[in-house]
């Protein structure tokens, strides 16, 4: 006998690709037809507590690609959250009751403006864009994702940082309580990662909070996470709640993991191989089992906004 | 029918049909039959029967040890079966590497062979498993007399190469690699004990 369990997210709350892309094409005809009497004021990011909710006033940008996005069952039952467990799997299920409300986010370290912040309060003074990004796991695989976020640079600035500010670290959540991947050792918890303050201020990156156009869901780091579309995936930390602007290079949990295998900048680089995996090609997710695999691009394909911040480094000592 | 007669029409499609479950379940998976391989099917089949190749291995020698505890003399009619899933599980494993991973491609081939010594290590252990399963014939093993066992102790060699490879391969938790390696210590502890033994008694 076959027991349905009943699902919690309504069917109807779940924008299905087809509508996305609808959706898109409606925005792109009613921008062209409105012209810029429609430009959408900027409106502060209101992210809703509801599970999958849809975003309001997402706008969109011109860092968006155009490949198609993978679909929302594969981004969202295909990743790595080892605090969710290890297998790919794993965070889709485990992640199941994790509890993205109430959150705080500290900002600490060499900044005018530092302090603990409510989730709704550290978002208010932002705007959500819609940013679809290549994602390239070290592990050579690869995404599209329909992120939805804030400007990392916005924030950096908004925060105000000192001249002593050289990196951005930031924390994952260490709750042993709601992830249970955290009491296996299999890294130095919390999960750690950092940017040098170029990078923070590179209009790329992003803090996102969603995904399709709906909130982020648990196993993707919710509420809050970083995506870095030219950096391997585990540069992305996830369910940040912690900021902080340092002087020195932080640690980060891969580095300190193996840092014969993982570097600090993890810039996506089909040239420089990895002790597991071959870099110069990857699989894209979706594209089914007789599908070849396709070339890595140099910094996923994004070098023409950030190649200038590596201009004098050594790519292959500093991998 | 006696029990020879009942081991070979009964017992051995029986467990001939068994060994093959998990194969017929890769397949089923790939057309979405029974399951699915997820987000990436291929790492998802080679995951699968690299596996199913270790528990193979590990059954096979077990039956040894096995049989001298329990005196089931039957168990070693079972030996070659389970030697050849063994070899059939780490080939398809391989092929799945080479035609579906590696895409047939000669220099990504190479890089893999030379720049990842887990994967070397797999090839040689599916190397030597193809050398056992050819000489696994009757006929041949009269022929080869001595040297037939000789080449055949290698299937130690396999097991040990098989677990290697699956430690050097895992990426941060070694579990799994962890829990093969310790039937594979259980199963050389017992043939030492065992060898010892024997020794002793010659000795008296």
């Amino acid at each position: 006998m076959l027991i349905k369990k009943p699902a919690d997210i309504r069917s109807s709350e779940i924008t299905s690709e087809t509508n996305y892309l609808n959706r898109r094409d409606f925005i792109r005809a009613g921008a062209i037809a409105g012209g810029s009497l429609l430009a959408p004021a900027a409106m502060a990011a209101v992210v809703p507590e509801q599970r999958l909710a849809r975003l309001a006033n997402v706008a969109d940008s011109p860092f968006s690609t155009d490949e198609t996005p993978n679909s929302f069952e594969d981004i969202s039952t295909y990743n790595n959250f080892y605090e969710f467990g290890l297998g790919k799997d794993d965070p889709a299920v485990q992640a199941e009751n994790f509890k993205p409300r109430p959150w705080a986010i500290e900002v600490a370290g060499h900044a005018e403006k530092t302090g603990t912040f409510d989730f709704d309060e550290f978002m208010k003074p932002f705007d959500l864009e819609e940013r679809i990004y290549r994602m390239r796991c070290v592990e050579a695989w690869s995404m599209v994702i329909p992120w939805v976020g804030i400007s990392l640079a916005d924030v950096v600035k908004h925060f105000q940082p000192t001249s002593k500010a050289q990196y951005v670290a930031f924390e994952t959540l260490n709750d042993r309580g709601q992830m249970p991947g955290l009491s296996g050792r299999s890294l130095d918890w919390p999960y750690r990662e950092g940017l040098t303050i170029a990078e923070a201020t590179n209009p790329l990156p992003i803090l996102a909070v969603g995904i399709y156009g709906n909130s982020i869901p648990n196993q993707n780091g919710a509420p809050i996470r970083l995506v870095t579309p030219w950096k391997y995936g585990f540069k992305g930390i996830k369910s940040i709640v912690k900021i902080s602007f340092t002087s020195t290079r932080p640690k980060t949990s891969w580095n300190m993991a193996a840092a014969r295998e993982y570097g600090f900048y993890a810039n996506v680089n089909p040239s420089v191989d990895h002790p597991r995996w071959s870099q110069a090609r990857e699989r894209r997710i979706g594209s089914g089992i007789f599908a070849s695999k396709q070339e890595t691009l140099m910094y996923n394909g994004y070098g023409e906004h950030v190649a200038h911040l590596y201009k004098d480094l050594n790519l292959r000592r500093n991998f | 029918m006696n029990t020879l007669q009942q081991i070979r029409f009964i017992w051995k499609p029986l467990v001939f049909l068994a060994c093959l479950l998990p194969a017929l379940l890769v397949v089923g998976a790939a057309f979405e039959v029974t399951g699915n391989l997820g987000a990436n099917p291929i790492e998802a089949i080679l995951d699968r029967f690299g596996n199913w190749a270790l528990r193979f291995i590990l059954l096979t020698l077990a039956i040894t040890p096995l049989r001298r505890i329990t005196d089931w003399n039957w168990l070693s009619r079972f030996r070659r079966m389970l030697g050849l899933f063994t070899f059939f599980y780490a080939f398809m494993h391989f092929l799945t590497w080479l035609i579906l991973d590696r895409e047939l491609r000669l220099s990504d081939i190479l890089e893999d062979l030379t720049e990842r010594p887990f994967i070397a290590l797999g090839s040689i252990a599916v190397v030597l498993l193809s050398a056992l399963a050819v000489t696994s014939f009757t006929a041949i093993r009269r022929r080869m007399g001595r040297n037939w066992q000789r080449l055949h102790n290698a299937a130690y060699l396999v097991g040990i190469l098989g677990v290697w490879h699956y430690w050097w391969q895992v990426k941060k938790d070694v579990t799994e690699p962890l829990i093969y390696a310790a039937i594979l210590a259980v199963l050389f502890a017992a043939r030492l004990v065992w060898h010892w033994h024997r020794k002793k008694k010659w000795g008296q």
